[in-house]
């Protein structure tokens, strides 16, 4: 039933799959909401989206424990500068025009269950939501907002790790939405990963195992490690290292070509 | 407690409780608990639950535990009975004195548990958190005794007002990293914690101090400290003839109150009580006292009752003590207060250094100040309910607070 087409979830996948088939990893592009102010946010993510395939914006929550420093710092600042989601999902509401690529959003589980999981998923589509990620959601515990996203055909990306065993790996994929969110290591946010033979290897089983494109994601700052994932993920996920890019002021879209080049 | 939310079924849920069915399969004290993690943690979650089950009733498993434990902690602990305070008070007062376990705490009861556990499952380094420090403490003296390398993740203001703690750690041999980040107290340094587990779930252990986190943490935790209660119900018949009329324990995650409590909630004539830290008030920020003032949410793995804004967003408490100042209860406890098992109020900072002193110059027992919290709820229960048999858990001693007391109930003294 949920098959159908022009679900807003379907978006994500194909942009993703247009990227791959022109010759290039997807560049997915995480920006934390309200950083580094309010006022830019509308700005920084039309900049964004007309570089990167996908957007992922960050929602920020005061116990971000899949976080680095990076991720950390720019979401105290967002809520000390009075960041909320109902603020978040008017401002994507009411964008004109709309941000060229689909749009997740990322957020930790409490702040979701604040806003209510009957309203969330009217809301979220109607603001233009492709999907979320829940980084503290984990298979078991998500039938409800499974559920509830389904309602309106809004992805639920799943996460898989370097440390996931591998029957858990095929559940994971055959279960994931949009795309597989492959964590290239075990830790947070925004440690550089060198690339080694070993986390090639399990990006090439996870694409193996999953009917969805594999996104690898944590530690992606440079083109030399976009380069050397090409042909065995369907894309890269850059945070912290876009975040860095806003946090000093830089362009982001510039920051993202280089990526792409 | 702000509750409304939860749609639920009161008498059924205290009729499994008293069989003793939670937490149930999915790591669920009826609709709290659970395991919200990162998917990093859920296979090193899921060996933890499999090595509980597994070693946990293994006959040399509980020997070696019991060994320490009589040999090594210093267990049992005594029953007290307390003359004075009762005269005091007009109440028939019993402390089970915690305090005298080693490291000057009952958390040592949890840390050599689990640093045992770790071993059995082949954790090569441990990491812990702690507030006040004694868990930090008992878990770095587990380590040292077990040969284990510990780090402790501690926030920086509590490094501060429990600076006694942090020179024992480092004495143990432990590693303590002070964390700057967040509230700088336990949460924070609980969030520091998972953060290093998940860099390396397989050879980390994390050996979790407080009844709170994903499942099996709260369940484990219960089950070593439960030999508190276990043993105090067997010392309550035997000194004072019968069980108490009410059990009082200080509830900050709420380890020492679950341990003390758990053996006694089939005893339906017995009412449990906890207190929190009422701080200075009870408006949000000023305290952190989620029984009373939390809503239900997800906050380090798990689903309980939280101090949170509006917007799920969690708030910083206050409290004097720091081994209550959080802004989570365990989950076990959540359901215990919401089926009406458990009742809870908040002690105000001023009455618990009040009741401190009145423990001290008239018991001889100087207490910890999470500990005091749990005497100033005592007496006013023993001032509504004259004659009563009261047991309090005297959940640990109160050297590590001097510099708190010095700033505070010695404020111009020598």
């Amino acid at each position: 039933m949920t098959t159908s087409i022009a679900q807003p979830r379907d978006s994500i996948s194909t942009a993703i799959k247009a990227a791959a088939a022109s010759g290039r990893p997807a560049v997915v592009g995480f920006m934390t909401a309200g950083f580094p102010d309010r006022a830019h946010f509308a700005q920084n993510l039309r900049e964004i989206a007309a570089e990167a395939d996908v957007v992922e914006i960050g929602v920020p929550f005061s116990d971000p424990m899949a976080d680095g420093a990076t991720i950390q710092r720019a979401s105290f600042a967002s809520l000390q500068g009075g960041f909320t989601l109902t603020w978040l999902l008017h401002e994507l509401e009411a964008m004109q025009p709309r941000p060229q690529a689909p749009v997740l959003l990322m957020s930790y589980l409490n702040p979701l269950l604040a806003f209510g999981l009957e309203r969330l998923p009217e809301v979220a589509k109607k603001a233009g939501v492709s999907g979320f990620i829940i980084p503290d959601l984990p298979y078991e515990e998500s039938a409800d907002m499974r559920a509830a996203l389904d309602r309106v055909g809004i992805a639920l990306v799943q996460m898989v790790t370097p440390v996931t065993p591998d029957t858990r790996l095929k559940m994971l994929c055959a279960a994931s939405q949009g795309f597989v969110y492959a964590v290239t290591m075990t830790g947070t946010t925004g440690k550089s990963v060198a690339v080694p033979d070993e986390v090639l290897d399990y990006m090439d089983r996870v694409k193996s195992l999953s009917p969805v494109p594999v996104c690898a994601g944590f530690g992606i700052r440079t083109a030399e490690q976009v380069t050397r994932m090409q042909g065995h993920v369907d894309g890269v996920v850059v945070g912290s290292a876009l975040v860095e890019v806003l946090e000093r002021g830089e362009d982001p879209a510039q920051f993202l070509r280089s990526l792409k080049s | 407690m702000k509750t409304q939310a939860l749609k639920i079924d009161r008498e059924a849920l205290l009729a499994q409780t008293l069989r003793g069915e939670f937490p149930d399969a999915r790591g669920r004290f009826g609709p709290f608990g659970g395991r919200y993690v990162p998917e990093t943690l859920v296979p090193a979650l899921d060996r933890l639950e499999q090595g509980i089950r597994d070693i946990l009733p293994d006959p040399a498993f509980k020997a070696e535990l019991d060994m320490q434990l009589r040999t090594w902690v210093g267990r049992p602990t005594p029953l007290t009975y307390a003359a004075t305070l009762s005269q005091r008070w007009g109440a028939e007062v019993w402390l089970k004195r915690e305090d005298l376990a080693h490291t000057g705490a009952h958390k040592i009861n949890n840390a050599i548990g689990q640093g045992l556990l770790a071993k059995r499952l082949g954790a090569k380094r441990i990491v812990a958190e702690t507030g006040a420090g004694q868990h930090g403490v008992a878990t770095a003296a587990a380590c040292a005794r077990l040969g284990m390398p510990c780090t402790v993740y501690m926030g920086s203001i509590d490094m501060e007002r429990q600076a006694p703690n942090v020179g024992r750690m480092k004495l143990l041999g432990a590693e303590v990293v002070p964390v700057t980040g967040g509230d700088k107290t336990l949460r924070a340094a609980i969030d520091e914690a998972l953060r290093d587990w998940v860099s390396d779930p397989n050879g980390t252990f994390y050996i979790l101090g407080s009844a709170v986190g994903p499942h099996p943490y709260p369940y484990m935790v219960r089950e070593f400290q439960r030999v508190i209660g276990v043993e105090a119900r067997v010392q309550m018949l035997a000194q004072a003839g019968a069980l108490p009329d009410v059990v009082v324990a200080c509830v900050g995650g709420g380890s020492n109150a679950i341990g003390l409590f758990h053996p006694f909630v089939p005893d339906t004539g017995v009412k449990l009580l906890g207190f929190e830290a009422g701080g200075i008030g009870p408006g949000l920020g000023q305290n952190a006292a989620s029984l009373a003032y939390g809503t239900p949410g997800v906050l380090q793995g798990c689903y309980s009752l939280l101090l949170q804004d509006e917007h799920g967003q969690i708030q910083e408490t206050q409290s004097v003590s720091a081994g209550l100042d959080y802004p989570g209860v365990g989950p076990e406890h959540a359901l215990l207060a919401s089926i009406g098992r458990l009742g809870f109020a908040a002690s105000a900072d001023d009455e618990s250094l009040e009741a401190l002193s009145e423990c001290s110059r008239y018991e001889g027992i100087l207490p910890a100040i999470e500990t005091a919290h749990a005497f100033a709820g005592a007496r006013k229960y023993a001032q509504k309910n004259p004659g009563c048999r009261i047991l309090i858990g005297l959940s640990g001693r109160g050297d590590k607070d001097m510099p708190t007391l010095q700033r505070t109930l010695l404020k111009g003294q020598i």
